[in-house]
Parts: C-alpha cells; structure tokens; sequence
C-alpha cells in the first residue's frame, strides 16, 4: 500500500540541498515496477522521465484535456493531478499495455479504421477513458460514451469518429474480437 | 514545481502530528485536482505535503437511518455517486458531487476536498449546507463540529487551523417525505465551474412545508446560506407565491461580483430561477418518499 513509499529525505529534521528521492514500486502495466522519484514529480513526470513511457501526453497540466489519462486501480486519473510518490501499490495502466505485443486492442483497431484521430496527442487519454468505459460497460450508448470521454478534449477529429471507434469496438469485443 | 516532502499518516492521530510539527508549512492531500494546479501556479508553496486518503475514517460511509450519514472527508465523488445509500437519502448532494469536472476529476476529488479549497463556487457546498450537514474536525483538544455554512471565511480560506483535518460529514437522516436537489447554471452541458449553483433540502407534511434550507454558491465571496429564504417556506403551502418569496429572498441574499463567467445582474436572475427550480425538484422527491 501506499504507506510503502518510505522517503530517503529525512521527515524530521535537516534536509539536503540536493533533491531527495522517493522509493516507490507498483504495478505498471501487469508488471511489478520499482522506480525512484522526487515527491514533487507527476505521476506523468514519472511515466514519462523516468519510466520512459512517453505515449501518456501532457497538454494542460490542469486537468482539463484529458492527454495525460491513465487507468489507476480501474479507475481513469489525470496523470498530472497526481504526485508520482502516490503510485505506491496501485495497478496502473497506460496506453503502453493495452495491446497484446503485436495485437491490437480493439480500441486501437477501431481509432485507426474509424480515422478516429489526426495529429494523435489526445488518442492515448481517449483510448484510456474508452478502456475504462468498457471495462465498466461493455456495451454503452452513445450518450454513455460521450459522457465518458467529456473529460478529454480533441481538436481535430470533432469527435464524431471517436464514439464512432467506441461503438465499434464494443460490438468487436461483444463477437469475441 | 518547487521541492516538497511526502508523507502518508494512516491514523487521524498521526496526521495531526505531522500537521502539528509542520505548522504553515504543511498542506493536507486528498485528490489534489486544485492542490497540484496551485503548487504549479506557485499560489500555494507549502514544504511538507500530507495525504490524508489512506486515512480509513476519511474513507467511509457510513448510515444510519436513525443518526444519518457519516461521510468520510477523502471518499472520491465517484464513490457518492455510487453509493446507493446517498443516491437514495441525498439526492442533491450526489447529483452536485457527480457535476464536479470530467470522471478524471471525480475519481480523484473528494467532497471533504472541494469544501477545504475553500471556492466559494464549490458544487457539494451549497448541497451540504441545504442538509444540514456538520464538518467534524480533529486537532485539537477534542474533535469539534462546525456547521458547513460557517467553515469557509473567505475565498480559499476556511475555519481550518494548520493543525486541523477534517475527518467527516455529519448529515442528518432524512426524515419522512423529505428531499434535496442541486442545480448549477454554467454555459456549456458539462465541464465547467458554476455561475450560480443552489441546493434546497425541503420536508413536507402534505402540501404544508415543515423544514427548509436554501443555500447558494458563486453569488458570493464564500458559499452562502439563505436563512430568510429556506424559512420563509415553513408553515406554508407550497404553492407559487411561496416559492416565489422565497426566490425573492434568495436573490436578496446573494451578493455576486460581476466576473468572466457571468454579470452580478445575471447571477441574481439566475439565483431566482435555480432556487425556484430546486425547490420544485426536491418537492417533487419528497413528495415521492
């Protein structure tokens, strides 16, 4: 749990200059991960700096696009909004494991045959609030789905064929694809 | 983002120590949808950040038809949202906490959350001041309560002490043919902070009123309680004229600014037509019940 995040700063007491480091493990995409991070850094600092896991996007920093999402305990976060050091003992996926090696999720399979997205920086949020849609409600409306992804924000597409994908892949996943 | 120093207390007494060594220079954690906006924006530098969610009385909901609710200050708005038990007893309060932001934002924030950021257009406020609710709070000497209608003081400024958390609502069971409801006025069908927001709890004998609370957010320097006009309905027939004093009363009470989001002229319109909206609503529940 989260009480595993022990700081190497010293809590009571003198600190030094140099900025100190937290140990933190958790679950990253089905795989135990152990990482060091500042307390001050982003759950998207992390992924992105020191993880090397640069799909999850930064565009507001305040919580309003929804590029940086990713799936915490089930449930979508706004990778921003939350401190790296908060990760400890969490399952945390991002859009880096939801294909199967080289096998598509049938998110992605439907976002490219769908021309879901353009420039493509606000596509791993919305993948991840879909997936966490259907892992919820394998099979929404459309008002579901758009009431789902309200909290991503896409400039290009007019987000038409993005519920589009949605919709399709709920039915590919329903037939068993 | 400046340097900062993460701790995680499991116990209410455990925070309050670290609160109490860090002094000014701690700042509680829940959600952090507006703490790590304002860290960033440099409105806020505190040195120690303590997060308060792994805190099992902060996590928990717990009813009682007798003694009413007890909400926990770090449960996340979806977790309300969820709760069969607030859904049916509290209508209002879990439709404000499912308006606050995107899913994002409401799996993370906490209605204990929105009321300490202390904005006066805060969604679950108005809510939690129509029901009555308390703010139980620990640090001191013994745990004290404030009426939720007295913990904010001033625009992100509440009764809190450095030293202090808030660990729980205390809401009030509903009594027989009671309700609530919450309405927000923003330009846009989702995703936006309150132009006016209003929350009315209402209890009804038949047509008569028997107890009501109006409360109103963003007409304001801190959410406001509408006295006059939540008392001007009891004893009354609920018919037009009543609800129409008591939106009167309302719009009296509010005392907005004019700001990007809306003219003061226009939030006291809208006061009016949200309270009389609310009390039409929560009728309507109780009336049901």
């Amino acid at each position: 749990m989260a009480q595993k995040a022990k700081s190497n700063g010293k809590v009571n007491g003198h600190h030094a200059h140099h900025a100190h480091k937290t140990r933190v493990e958790a679950t990253i995409n089905g795989e135990m991960v152990e990482f060091l991070c500042e307390p001050r850094q982003s759950m998207l600092e992390v992924l992105r700096d020191v993880l090397e896991l640069t799909g999850s996007k930064e565009g507001c920093l305040t919580g309003d696009c929804g590029a940086c999402s990713v799936i915490i305990d089930g449930r979508t976060v706004c990778s921003c909004l939350m401190f790296g050091v908060e990760a400890a003992g969490k399952n945390i996926t991002t859009v880096e494991g939801l294909a199967d090696g080289a096998k598509l999720h049938p998110l992605q399979q439907k976002f490219l045959e769908d021309a879901s997205l353009q420039c493509g920086i606000c596509t791993p949020g919305f993948l991840m609030s879909a997936k966490a849609l259907l892992d919820r409600n394998p099979n929404p409306t459309e008002a579901e789905i758009r009431y789902a992804l309200a909290g991503n924000l896409c400039r290009c597409t007019g987000y038409d064929k993005i519920v589009h994908a949605v919709l399709d892949a709920a039915k590919a996943m329903q037939a068993g694809g | 983002m400046h340097e900062i120093n993460y701790e995680v207390p499991s116990t209410v007494a455990q925070a309050v120590t670290m609160l109490k060594r860090h002094g000014e220079k701690a700042r509680p954690l829940v959600g952090g949808t507006d703490l790590l906006i304002q860290l960033r924006a440099g409105v806020r530098r505190p040195e120690y950040i303590v997060d308060l969610k792994h805190i099992k009385e902060l996590r928990q909901i717990k009813f009682d038809a007798k003694k009413g609710v007890r909400l926990g200050a770090a449960v996340p708005c979806i977790e309300v949202h969820e709760s069969e038990v607030m859904r049916k007893n509290y209508p209002g309060l879990t439709e404000a906490a499912h308006l606050i932001g995107s899913l994002q934002i409401q799996n993370r924030a906490s209605v204990g959350g929105n009321l300490c950021n202390g904005s006066p257009a805060a969604d679950t406020t108005p809510a939690l001041i129509a029901l009555g609710a308390k703010a139980r709070i620990a640090g001191g000497k013994a745990v004290r309560e404030v009426a939720v209608e007295d913990f904010v003081t001033s625009p992100g400024r509440t009764v809190l002490k450095p030293n202090e958390i808030l660990v729980e609502f205390v809401i009030p069971a509903p009594k027989p043919h009671s309700s609530d409801a919450y309405l927000r006025f923003i330009p846009r069908n989702e995703m936006d902070i309150a132009v006016v927001g209003v929350g009315t709890s209402l209890t009804l004998d038949g047509d008569v009123v028997k107890a009501a609370r109006i409360a109103l957010g963003a007409v304001g320097p801190t959410p406001i309680f509408a006295k006059k006009a939540g008392d001007s309905l009891i004893g009354k027939t609920l018919d037009n004229a009543a609800i129409e004093t008591a939106a009167q009363l309302a719009m009296e009470a509010a005392t907005p600014i004019d700001d990007m989001r809306g003219t003061a002229e226009f939030r006291k319109h809208v006061t009016g037509v949200l309270t009389r909206r609310t009390i039409q609503i929560a009728a309507e529940r109780a009336r049901n019940k």
